[in-house]
């Protein structure tokens, strides 16, 4: 009975926030700033269409790539928001989330032993995604003082001639991190330089404040040929259950894409592609009621964190603020723990997303303003013992 | 104006856009709009501006008449359930000089006319009456209402139930349940 699963996947560790969730799961009246979703159920007129999808009957397959239908919204959504235009013939595939389309991708593109770059803290699953696939995930660290934006001279020095691929996610989950042009710039001029593929997740992006735009490093010159650009609904449009989202990019990959989705998955589930395209088609306003409410969660928890005397920056994107807890003398799990314990307040280490979170913790602001006032509160109380 | 304490990045990030006036006022009205009993010290903070401001800018926006007044939205079915209300489509003569206006004002002062709106379509003037039961609000429109000179004519329609008042659903909904804590 020995050695029933796989080499590859013993090796993979446990979910950093897997544990944290068991601890947090067998507490009462926990507030937890630890949930990476919207708190907002999806907009009433996005699930009106589902429903009325249903009502139709439209309850059968779909194309492998997904409905045409939605591939043309897709196609014409990413023209007007990330200024790159796509074929909705062969250069899109609608996905079960990004986290397939991830999976698909560098399922599609590496070969054993190929070197994957991504920045840290980063999302909880590129890594793992990276060694199912075969490769091997080589982190490069951002640091808070850049506002957790990956550097350029960074990046350079962990290449190899083995690299074939960067993930890029901005913002980022954790940090909200949002990537200045200049720095987009710099960075696609290396992938060219070093024949590399970008996989860039771009889920938060419609969630950015303060007016500093979003960049898609799609959207610069000679990009568009060596990048898979990865979107979908969960965050902006509060539609995570839906489970759909989709990639765009060169033709073969989105082929190879295709072939592998064929036969693992068939095609996205049809009821949350007939809400894709409402949300795509009539889904900016509901977006910017969400994105303001954002707004305002987020420079009041920003700013009751600095009067507790937790350094925190002002986050730019996504609906997580990352402060600096080195100040308490722990570290972040024990921060994170002893929190839990004594304020029954949930906040996610910040090395779960990477050896370079330590000293900080991830608290998301995807939660009621009443709810995150208490918890603010009950962390103020905390650092001062 | 922008009160956080940032990181000082080394390399230059972005400009700083401090946000416009007009911004921050549709930020601050939209809040108060949705929840009039915010502490000035939590609108303080969800702004980015001292405490102080906030407090300035709302006498100003009270004494000079932007912001009428503020009102909890009451649940009927759990806190008065016997007033009656009534939307009243009123015909009125227009007149020569005043148009609708002294006609529309006039019925406005009335106390038991909670709002009046010109309208367009089949009817000039709706007009929203409360009462104690629903005498008060009959005699209302036999009495005082239909009475005006210029009303022409009134057909009367009664609340039988309310789903949502001012953007706020009636029936509360059940929060869907979520996980503790996710990636």
């Amino acid at each position: 009975m020995k050695h029933r699963i796989a080499a590859h996947v013993r090796q993979i560790p446990k979910s950093g926030i897997r544990d944290f969730f068991e601890i947090v799961q067998s507490m009462k009246e926990v507030i937890s700033l630890g949930i990476g979703e919207p708190d907002f159920v999806t907009p009433w007129h996005i699930r009106e269409a589902a429903v009325y999808s249903l009502e139709k009957g439209k309850t059968g397959y779909t194309s492998n790539l997904g409905s045409p239908r939605l591939r043309r919204s897709i196609a014409k959504y990413v023209e007007r928001h990330f200024s790159v235009e796509y074929n909705p013939h062969d250069e899109i595939i609608v996905t079960v989330g990004v986290s397939e389309a991830i999976d698909l991708a560098l399922r599609a593109m590496l070969n054993p032993g190929d070197e994957v770059l991504y920045h840290e803290p980063c999302y909880v699953s590129y890594s793992p995604e990276i060694a199912l696939a075969g490769g091997v995930p080589v982190p490069v660290s951002t640091r808070a003082e850049d506002h957790f934006v990956l550097r350029a001279t960074d990046l350079e020095k962990a290449i190899t001639p083995k690299t074939r691929v960067l993930m890029l996610n901005f913002p980022t989950n954790p940090t909200g991190a949002v990537m200045p042009l200049e720095e987009v710039g710099k960075i696609a001029a290396l992938v060219v330089k070093h024949d590399l593929v970008v996989l860039t997740d771009e889920i938060y992006s419609e969630l950015t404040y303060d007016n500093v735009p979003h960049h898609s490093i799609a959207s610069i010159s000679g990009m568009k040929e060596r990048t898979v650009f990865l979107h979908g609904f969960s965050k902006a449009f509060a539609m995570t259950g839906w489970r759909i989202g989709f990639a765009c990019g060169p033709t073969d990959i989105i082929e190879a894409m295709m072939k592998i989705h064929q036969y693992s998955i068939l095609c996205a589930p049809v009821m949350a592609q007939e809400a894709g395209i409402e949300a795509l088609e009539r889904g900016e306003q509901s977006v910017e009621r969400m994105r303001e409410e954002y707004r305002l969660r987020r420079n009041f928890i920003v700013s009751s964190l600095n009067d507790a005397g937790i350094a925190c920056h002002l986050p730019r994107g996504a609906f997580y603020v990352f402060p600096d807890i080195r100040c308490t003398g722990l570290t972040s799990k024990e921060f994170s723990l002893q929190l839990l314990a004594k304020k029954k307040v949930a906040v996610v280490p910040g090395t779960a997303f990477g050896m370079s979170g330590e000293g900080y913790v991830r608290c998301s602001y995807a939660t009621a303003m009443g709810q995150i006032k208490i918890a603010v509160e009950r962390i103020a109380d905390f650092v001062r013992g | 104006m922008i009160v956080f304490r940032l990181y000082d990045p080394p390399f230059p990030l972005f400009t700083c856009r401090c946000l416009g006036d007009t911004v921050l006022m549709d930020s601050l009205i939209r809040i108060i709009r949705q929840n009039s009993a915010i502490s000035h010290a939590d609108l303080a903070r969800q702004l980015g501006i001292a405490e102080t401001e906030v407090s300035a800018r709302i006498s100003e926006l009270e004494s000079d008449g932007t912001i009428l007044g503020y009102h909890a939205v009451i649940n009927r079915e759990k806190w008065d359930a016997d007033t009656v209300t009534a939307v009243i489509d009123v015909r009125i003569t227009p007149e020569r000089e005043g148009g609708f206006d002294r006609i529309a004002n006039r019925i406005a002062g009335f106390e038991e006319v909670q709002s009046v709106y010109l309208m367009s379509g089949g009817h000039d003037l709706m007009v929203v009456v409360e009462g104690s039961n629903l005498r008060e609000v009959a005699s209302f429109v036999a009495d005082k209402l239909s009475t005006i000179e210029a009303v022409l004519s009134c057909a009367t329609h009664f609340r039988l139930k309310t789903y949502k008042e001012n953007g706020i659903l009636h029936a509360l909904e059940e929060a869907p349940e979520r996980l503790a804590v996710t990636p």
